[in-house]
């Protein structure tokens, strides 16, 4: 599907020495980017995920093994070839990273500044990048004048201003609210369909990798805990972390042996109106469905449908108050009666 | 209180000496403590460009520079301030010691100012392959310029203060009327219209200096 590995990380490692003594965040990590792809690598905070995509540019110099970049071990490139390599890699931040003291136009300017491209060349440049990610409008407009979003809109034009080969993004959307969050993915979509661009992404959101993602890694105590396609992980997540990412920890620890039971009542709701999914949604408590009879009649939905309750109290008083909050009628029944 | 003719041209050059001293060790100082507040912050353990060994002597020296009293240093450095400016009298022969004294003072000031720009911008610059010379002209000095100008106003008046110290070895300036005639000739009245004149210009480079500080910093608006 995809071309040849853009970055094979062999045996990685990467150790720091701290006044407590050395610390191991990536052990042996094994990994093989194809070009063109959207690779996502997902752990929880703390699992060495920041630290894997700083030693792909060597931001942070592994320990041990090899980065290799369009078939050259980065390591044994000298310093100015390493930062030559550095400006076929993009990157972008949680924190967005832009200069504060430079408008948006002269953020996009800068990585061109570095590359030595002419002023003239790279305002024309910057200002096709910013037509890109729909911010030209706001060319002479300083960062403390844009929203979150907007923020990372500049950020990811800076980041592919000089036409790199890989977009390396940090957590880029864990300071953004749902929705532009979704943008900011599309976005990143559309630029590595459009230009090719391989987009490496990091995140502890397993929404994101959802949204955007071909091939994806778990990291979990500083190693790979699983690697594969998006698809063939979410249906059958083979390690522990995968599952509790996956699931959510809600799931696997919820219990359901001796809880309260409900009895929903559909008395002509329109029966388009996912009643139990909203309930859930709402409330974010699983239910266990124990028996349900209802039929669409004429557009409305009658029936009833008797639903466990988690066995904690507070999960369950959430599911009850949707319902009462959501003027749904239910009556609470006891075990014999079902 | 009426003043002699006499009296406010002695002023006037008071004045004058008193900024021509401020100003020309000022400029000096920062020549001198940029640089030095640079490598202080580029060659940390941490920095764009660890030297540790660089960074420590630099700061011990920094620091022992600083810890000599400006009067004690005043005359200590008397046969160099004949080297350099052939006399060891006057305004000018107090610019070499009070630029010996600031450099240092400036340098930890720059420093400060330096290590208030954010890592996360300076890690950008590298993802995007600056050099270290790129990062700190790029980066780090137009970033910090806003509180580089506050560090700035702060300095110059610090400066200001020392060269009226000058006026115990014969400098020149507001501070040497203020000794002579406040001082030793308990002539009050001389003494406060010097101070207040004194308190005046360093308001005024106070307010200057913030208020350049807060034009130039494009984070507030």
């Amino acid at each position: 599907m995809f071309g040849r590995p853009i970055i094979q990380l062999k045996g990685l490692g990467k150790e720091f020495k701290t006044a407590n003594g050395p610390v191991l965040a990536l052990k042996d990590i094994n990994l093989d980017i194809e070009q063109g792809e959207i690779f996502g690598i997902i752990g929880i905070s703390g699992a060495g995920k920041s630290t894997l995509v700083r030693c792909i540019n060597l931001l942070e110099l592994p320990t041990s093994g090899q980065v290799i970049f369009e078939g050259e071990n980065l390591a044994a490139l000298s310093v100015t070839r390493q930062r030559k390599a550095r400006q076929s890699m993009g990157m972008i931040f949680q924190q967005f990273n832009l200069l504060a003291q430079r408008n948006v136009l002269r953020n996009v300017c800068f990585p061109l500044e570095i590359a030595g491209v002419p002023r003239e060349a790279a305002r024309e440049r910057a200002m096709e990048l910013l037509r890109l990610v729909g911010l030209d409008e706001r060319a002479k407009a300083y960062p403390a004048q844009l929203s979150g979003g907007q923020k990372q809109r500049v950020a990811i034009a800076r980041a592919i201003a000089t036409n790199p080969k890989v977009l390396l993004c940090d957590e880029a959307t864990s300071a953004l609210d749902p929705n532009t969050t979704k943008s900011i993915l599309e976005l990143l979509k559309q630029i590595n369909r459009n230009l090719g661009i391989t987009v490496i992404v990091i995140t502890h959101e397993m929404t994101v990798i959802e949204a955007i993602c071909d091939r994806v890694a778990i990291i979990d105590q500083s190693q790979i805990a699983e690697v594969g396609k998006v698809s063939d992980i979410f249906s059958e997540p083979k390690s522990k972390i995968g599952r509790q990412l996956i699931m959510g920890d809600a799931v696997t620890n919820v219990k359901f042996d001796h809880s309260r039971k409900i009895r929903i009542t559909f008395d002509g709701r329109s029966s388009t109106e996912p009643v139990i999914a909203n309930m859930i949604l709402a409330s974010k408590v699983p239910l266990n469905i124990m028996y349900a009879a209802t039929r669409d009649i004429g557009g409305t939905a009658v029936g009833q449908m008797i639903v466990q309750l988690p066995e904690d109290e507070i999960d369950a008083n959430r599911a009850i108050n949707y319902l009462k909050s959501a003027k749904v009628p239910f009556e609470e029944v006891s075990g014999d009666d079902v | 209180m009426t003043f002699s003719p006499q009296i406010i041209e002695m002023i006037k050059t008071g004045i004058w000496e008193t900024l021509y001293m401020t100003f020309a060790s000022s400029a000096l100082s920062y020549l001198i403590g940029i640089p030095l507040g640079i490598i202080l912050v580029v060659s940390d353990k941490d920095g764009i460009y660890p030297f540790p060994v660089l960074q420590k002597v630099l700061g011990l020296a920094i620091n022992l520079l600083r810890s000599v009293p400006f009067m004690i240093l005043l005359i200590m450095v008397l046969p160099l301030t004949r080297m350099i400016v052939g006399t060891t009298l006057g305004s000018k022969a107090v610019v070499p010691p009070l630029v010996i004294a600031a450099s240092p003072y400036i340098a930890r000031m720059v420093e400060s100012s330096f290590k208030e720009v954010d890592a996360g911008v300076i890690e950008a610059a590298k993802s995007m392959g600056a050099s270290t010379f790129q990062i700190i002209w790029k980066v780090l000095l137009p970033e910090a310029k806003p509180s580089l100008l506050v560090g700035a106003a702060i300095s110059v008046t610090t400066i200001l203060g020392y060269s009226a110290m000058a006026g115990f070895v014969g400098g020149g300036g507001l501070g040497t009327i203020a000794i002579n005639y406040g001082y030793y000739r308990y002539q009050t009245d001389m003494m406060l219209v010097t101070v207040a004149i004194l308190v005046i210009i360093v308001q005024i480079i106070q307010e200057v200096g913030m208020k350049l500080a807060k034009i130039s910093d494009k984070r507030i608006r």
